[in-house]
């Protein structure tokens, strides 16, 4: 194992993230304390608690998820993406380095990153709700298996896009909008019976609903399902990196 | 000695069908200087790219130092450091910072004292807080050069390291090649100024439409290929070739004051003896002679040219 390898390129994508603290760290914090603002204490407060919890706190996990799926995507996206852009991916493909080194220091910065985010969301939202975590341990596994899980998937968009805009594409037009209507801001119970059936198809209600369980022990689907649902998409990201690894997939030709 | 590479019947074709490398059979002798000389597109980079684990070959073997570079890809490109045409840089990253990043990449441990010597040999250490996107063109080929140093690699690759480069970073870059491969480092560039290969090299080969024309040892090759000519300054000028001297390889000079011979150095009879014989007999005086030997671009171009006709020729048969 080339540890001092795998090391390299973490303390390296980690140094884009220091230099760049506005964007990779403060920017998201801050638009997620204006969806506290708004949603917990301007709407919050005029709104009746779900499933016994009250609004503001209700959308922590929400909230919490949003910033962490678009976030690990973005990070790793671009991790891999600029190297392939600048042409210094040559140094990573010419390194003693296996598939696994490589995207084991991607997508632990990636994640890493995503963690301090969601560590940082969570003390943010203490000035403006209150709110228990029922389950530490839980909250935690679901947390860091979700920023891996769509790190990874930010690393496959990354090595697919061959263009600043592919690159947007997928978490602007799909993550976005699957995690806006995945009950970040509602429970699933709250709809029509059919679209309550149609949601289920969406895989982030399965992680929101999961991580929700950890906070308050309220979720939307069984928590072992959205376990199960979590590692099944993370199982899926594995294979497809392992994919591109092994055909040179727009890495190699 | 075994070669530290070796590649045997190497070929590459890529997706869309074009091929660039075909069957190609090469050794690297240990600690050699070798050019690899071609025109543009003639396969050189994609070679160097196989070697080093950028481009997967369609066929064929590598071995780097005994390693082969697929299955034991590991060992192989530790051995392995390349320095790429493009000038693909870190923009945002330090010099200290980004050579450091490069020795980790290979798996070698933090060794703060030899990043600091060779940043000093390459003229980096003033530069090395420097950020690389406010270094000038010059400087940034030296990062890509401590950075293909920095593992202390036994086999060093240049692909083009010249290009753009002013004379006297050329002159300081000459210096160090000269150095690596005394301290033990096999140097294998690409240039497309010959002039590079006949001053540094010890062997070329020469790679034209992805097969490998031939491989030399560069003095071998300049008496093999390479044509001489004896050239004499008249005393008084001629308007024409004399009869005395038909027959012979020779012609005037465009201004009449010269004779240039020309004749093969590889021949047992150059034929000179003969020329200055009829000379005499025909009262032809000189103030004064030299001998001119072609250089590595005028055989280089004729190799190019002669593959470029057999291609055209066998394209051409039915």
């Amino acid at each position: 194992m080339n540890w001092y390898g795998i090391r390299a390129i973490y303390k390296f994508e980690m140094a884009r993230t220091w230099r760049t603290l506005m964007q990779s760290i403060a920017s998201p914090v801050l638009s997620t304390s204006l969806y506290f603002i708004v949603f917990g204490a301007a709407i919050g407060s005029r709104m009746g608690d779900i499933d016994g919890v009250s609004y503001g706190a209700f959308i922590i996990p929400g909230l919490i998820m949003l910033s962490l799926l678009s976030e690990s995507i973005s990070n790793a996206s671009f991790g891999i993406f600029f190297p392939k852009f600048s042409g210094t991916i040559y140094e990573v493909l010419s390194a003693p380095v296996s598939a696994f080194e490589v995207v084991a220091g991607y997508v632990g910065a990636a994640a890493t990153k995503s963690i301090i985010l969601g560590g940082l969301i969570l003390l943010t939202a203490r000035f403006f709700v209150d709110y228990d975590i029922l389950h530490p341990f839980w909250m935690l596994a679901f947390l860091v298996l979700t920023a891996v899980t769509f790190s990874m998937f930010g690393f496959i968009i990354g090595i697919w896009a061959d263009d600043f805009q592919k690159l947007q594409i997928i978490p602007l037009m799909v993550v976005t909008p699957l995690t806006f209507l995945g009950g970040a801001f509602y429970s699933i119970n709250m709809l029509p019976e059919f679209w309550q059936k149609v949601t289920l198809f969406n895989p982030v209600v399965y992680l929101i609903s999961g991580f929700r369980w950890a906070f308050y022990g309220v979720s939307d689907v069984n928590v072992v399902i959205s376990l199960g649902m979590t590692l099944l998409f993370l199982l899926l990201c594995l294979t497809g990196v392992w994919w591109i690894f092994r055909t040179g997939y727009r890495i190699k030709t | 000695m075994e070669p530290i590479i070796s590649a045997r019947g190497v070929g590459k074709t890529y997706q869309g069908g074009f091929t660039a490398l075909r069957d190609v059979d090469l050794d690297i002798r240990r600690g050699e200087i070798f050019a690899l000389l071609g025109p543009n597109g003639a396969g050189k980079t994609t070679l160097i790219s196989i070697i080093c684990g950028i481009v997967n070959p369609s066929s064929g073997t590598v071995l780097a130092d005994g390693h082969d570079i697929i299955r034991d890809y590991r060992a192989a490109r530790s051995k392995i450091g390349l320095v790429p045409q493009e000038l693909s840089t870190d923009a945002f990253e330090s010099v200290w910072a980004t050579v450091n990043f490069s020795r980790g990449l290979f798996g070698k441990a933090p060794d703060p004292e030899y990043i600091e010597k060779l940043l000093r040999q390459l003229s980096l250490w003033e530069k090395r807080d420097s950020r690389i996107m406010a270094l000038s063109g010059g400087m940034k080929r030296r990062v890509m050069i401590a950075k293909a140093l920095s593992h202390e690699p036994k086999i060093l690759f240049l692909d083009e390291p010249t290009a753009g480069v002013d004379v006297e970073l050329r002159q300081d870059m000459w210096q160090m090649v000269h150095g690596l491969r005394e301290s033990g480092v096999t140097i294998i560039l690409t240039t497309h100024y010959i002039e590079e290969a006949e001053e540094m090299a010890d062997r070329v080969g020469v790679i034209n439409r992805g097969r490998l024309v031939l491989v030399d040892d560069k003095r071998t090759l300049m008496q093999k290929m390479g044509e001489k000519e004896l050239r004499l300054q008249l005393a008084r000028p001629m308007n024409a070739l004399p009869e005395a001297l038909a027959g012979l390889p020779v012609e005037l000079g465009e201004d009449g004051q010269q004779l240039i011979y020309h004749f093969d150095i590889r021949s047992e009879d150059t034929g000179i003896t003969e020329f200055l014989r009829r000379l005499n007999d025909a009262d032809i005086d000189f103030r004064d002679l030299h001998t001119r030997e072609s250089s590595l671009e005028e055989i280089f171009v004729g190799l190019v040219k002669g593959a470029r006709e057999e291609s055209m020729e066998e394209e051409s048969q039915p």
